[in-house]
């Protein structure tokens, strides 16, 4: 096990590199820059910023020296938020994020587990239609609309909670962005677990459990939902990874300072090295989260063992 | 009931002794909604209008707009210019301090122009301080910052020259590039003098707090020169971007002030707040160019028949839905040394009696039906909006002269650049937002030497002639004549069709005090109160 997880971290090097070369030069080759403005800029001016950001040098020499300078931590400055640095940026918006779509994971993943295997329990029942619809809806309606019917309900009309922003961080804030974040992800696992759990109960072991006549409840929880558990799990790896890195949409809408929305603002203010930070970052979360449920998978199901 | 009588006293009493011991007055709070997060607060780097509104709170230039946008004394009591207007000696406040105590002094409006106009600094900017002597040989780097025409006298007089007369120089030094910064503070924190803790400002406010995309806090600066008039406590800018998710807060009570919502709310939140919401013209024009240069757009009957026959009024409010205004004139109304703007002559007609004519003349000139056939391409940006007025103002000129129009739009960083380049076309959508309240600001995109931005490069001597004698003149009242009369010969000859003036969209509570709506949008927040 422990030699897997080396193992693993170890090729994560290379990953990284690759994800890091290819965006640098994708961003490069969008045309534009991120100091063509809709008033241009007066060619001394332009030439003073392009000169302090290094930007006039040779693309090779920008990328020796953006990769030089990120393997000892150093991401550059923010060329759009010009008083902070990229890891600057990152480190003040990543706990909101993370707390926020931690929330939200948990959220998702209790509501939504919790909901499929009551519908696979009553399968083709009332309740079973009425789950799995509203997971429909769940998954095809937007959070751009959610966010809004949200607040327009519950902050204007009912007036018992606020419309937006992160305030002091209680519960009271956090839960419009909260549902309207965890809701699309709530519905797809409600949905594979209802599908996997149908799977499970028609399976021999289960059948073989219930004929020795131990209680549905046993039946269900630890044997069942076990192998259930298997598809839930391998989507929770790059579910954990959006939510906690933010989303650009709710940030937005509810103006949470998190680091979504960097991701969106860098790409169109052309803020190459903000973009090229968010890009780590993420690239770090599907890392670890791919590995940790590498790991778990080897302790659900016994086939897929790590030595 | 003699005991209920006793209790009833005995709690009033009590209540009355709570009171009086605890003389805390409710702060009070100004929660300002503000389209957007700052991208810096540095004086150096700033460029667009929410970090003006922090900056302007935060920190006081020479010069400051008052609350409805005419320029009076700021960190300078007074000045005075000599008299070929080249030379202009600033007396600082005797009490004017910043935050952290110490007094503001010549040597920091020194420190800090020189700032702007190094170029290591790489002020976005710099161009605002261009006029003072020798700034744009600094800002090329071609002599040192100490060259730069701007020089302490003693620690309370500035004295600043300029390269030539600069009529407008005082509202050059009320914009935000121009507003100090102490040197002390820069020079200790570098780089981090922007940061809340760390920030030494000379505004009515001191910044307290900062989280990027959540909110920004200022508190009242008891060192402040006039304190003792400041009457909000303490000012939240909320940097909301989504416009619907604004407008919503404000009708949620969470906000105070909004600024920018969209358009196509204002007929509704004019239903449900009335008075609460402000459309007010800015100081930017939305106007098409014509292409001088080519046929039949040479032809000043024609581009006069071509502006005629566009309908403005339909522009502003079935397009824009009164959230920009019809205008006949170069320059938007509302600059305070400028007044009434010379308007094209047939801003007076009826819309119907505007087309009689522009037939006519289009006859005279001898294009449309029976002449010469009209085949028009309009360039515009692509934006929904821009397509929308392109679309109207192709039908009126096909209703109008029987005209073939066709439409073409590029993103808006290959349109202005195709224009700036030189490049040929027919009519040309543009927009100009003023840098400084001044005609001269909007005048001068029309000069033949404007290679940048006069896009179909008229040429006019008389017109040039006339702006150049405008920045000869030092007399306000003389010069302000002289910019009347090349308006008047630019809107005669339309080498741009003016269409619209825009609007700031404001939503300000009733509970705000103080507010006026003003062209040059300034709004500090010293001005402002909160009636309970």
């Amino acid at each position: 096990m422990f030699s897997f997880v080396l193992r693993r971290l170890a090729s994560a090097v290379p990953t990284l590199f690759i994800v890091v070369t290819i965006s640098f030069f994708l961003m490069r080759f969008a045309p534009g820059g991120p100091f063509n403005l809709e008033r241009p800029l007066p060619p001394q001016t332009m030439a003073n910023l392009m000169r302090t950001y290094q930007l006039d040098q040779p693309l090779w020499r920008q990328y020796v020296t953006y990769i030089t300078n990120a393997v000892t931590g150093d991401f550059g400055p923010s060329y759009i938020y010009k008083d902070n640095t990229v890891a600057e940026l990152i480190a003040k918006g990543l706990p909101y994020s993370l707390e926020l779509g931690f929330y939200a994971l948990l959220l998702a993943l209790i509501g939504g587990v919790l909901a499929g295997t009551i519908a696979a329990l009553r399968q083709n029942s009332v309740l079973d239609f009425a789950i799995m619809s509203v997971s429909t809806i769940g998954v095809t309606v937007p959070n751009f609309v959610v966010g809004p019917v949200l607040t327009l309900v519950f902050a204007i009309i009912l007036a018992w909670l606020p419309a937006g922003s992160w305030g002091d961080g209680s519960l009271r804030f956090l839960i419009l962005p909260m549902i309207a974040l965890a809701l699309p992800q709530l519905a797809v696992f409600a949905r594979l677990t209802r599908g996997s759990m149908i799977e499970a109960l028609h399976t021999d072991h289960i059948r073989t459990a219930r004929a020795y006549g131990l209680p549905a409840r046993t039946v269900v929880i630890t044997h069942a939902m076990r192998a259930a558990m298997l598809p839930v799990v391998s989507y929770l790896a790059p579910c954990a990874a959006a939510l906690l890195t933010g989303s650009a949409v709710i940030e937005t809408i509810f103006t949470i300072p998190g680091v979504g929305r960097y991701f969106v603002l860098g790409a169109i203010n052309r803020d190459y090295t903000l973009v090229m930070g968010t890009v780590v970052l993420v690239a770090i979360f599907v890392i670890v989260f791919n590995l940790l449920v590498d790991i778990i998978y080897g302790l659900l199901d016994p086939r897929v063992r790590h030595d | 009931m003699n005991v209920m009588k006793f209790n009833l006293r005995a709690a009033a009493l009590l209540g009355s002794i709570l009171i009086g011991a605890s003389p805390v007055l409710a702060e009070t709070v100004l929660n300002r909604g503000n389209a957007g997060e700052p991208q810096t607060l540095d004086q150096a780097h700033t460029s667009i209008n929410i970090e003006e509104f922090i900056l302007k709170d935060l920190y006081e230039g020479l010069t400051v707009y008052d609350a409805a946008g005419k320029i009076i004394p700021g960190a300078a009591e007074s000045w005075k210019v000599s008299d070929d207007g080249t030379v202009y000696t600033f007396k600082l406040r005797d009490n004017g301090k910043w935050s952290d105590g110490s007094p503001v002094t010549a040597g920091d409006f020194v420190f800090s122009f020189q700032r702007v106009e190094d170029p290591k600094t790489a002020a976005g900017y710099a161009n605002i301080l261009l006029p003072i002597k020798n700034a744009e040989k600094v800002n090329k780097g071609d002599l040192p910052v100490d060259q730069l025409g701007i020089k302490a006298v003693d620690d309370k007089t500035v004295e600043i020259t300029l390269e030539r007369p600069t009529p407008f120089f005082l509202e050059l030094l009320a914009h935000q590039t121009a507003l100090p910064v102490s040197k002390a503070s820069v020079e200790k924190n570098g780089a981090d003098f922007v940061k809340p803790g760390v920030m030494v400002s000379n505004g009515a406010y001191k910044l307290v707090a900062h989280t990027p995309n959540d909110s920004l806090t200022t508190q009242k600066n008891e060192n402040y020169w006039d304190a003792a008039n400041v009457k909000i406590d303490k000012v939240i800018f909320y940097p909301i971007d989504d416009q619907a998710a604004s407008v919503r807060r404000f009708e949620a009570k969470e906000m105070d002030l909004v600024y920018n919502f969209s358009a196509d709310q204002i007929e509704r939140l004019k239903k449900s707040y009335g008075d609460e919401v402000h459309v007010s013209p800015t100081l930017a024009t939305y106007y098409y160019a014509f292409d001088t240069r080519q046929e039949p757009y040479s032809d000043v009957r024609v581009r006069q028949a071509l502006s005629m026959a566009v309908d403005r009024d339909f522009l502003a409010k079935e397009i824009y839905s009164g959230s920009q205004l019809p205008a006949y004139s170069m320059v938007p109304p509302g600059i305070e040394t400028y007044g009434d703007p010379s308007k094209a002559d047939f801003a007076s007609m009826s819309q119907l009696d505007r087309e009689d004519k522009a037939i006519a003349l289009m006859k005279e000139a001898g294009y449309g039906e029976g002449g010469k056939p009209l085949d028009i391409e309009i360039r515009y940006n692509t934006n929904p909006n821009h397509e929308r007025v392109a679309t109207a103002v192709a039908d009126m000129w096909k209703n109008t002269f029987g005209a073939k129009v066709s439409l073409v739009n590029l993103d808006v960083s290959s349109h202005y650049a195709y224009l700036q380049e030189g490049g040929k076309f027919n009519v040309a959508r543009a927009g100009w937002v003023a840098d400084y309240a001044d005609a001269e600001n909007f005048l001068a995109l029309s000069l033949s030497s404007n290679k940048t931005f006069n896009y179909g490069h008229y040429e006019n001597p008389e017109f040039d002639a006339l702006m150049k004698k405008s920045y000869e003149e030092t007399d306000p009242a003389a010069r302000s004549k002289l910019l009347h009369e090349a308006e008047a010969m630019m809107m005669r000859d339309q080498p741009v069709a003016p269409f619209l003036t825009q609007a700031d969209l404001w939503l300000v509570a009733s509970k705000v005090k103080g507010w006026q709506d003003n062209a040059a949008n300034q709004h500090l927040t010293r001005f402002l109160s909160i009636a309970e």
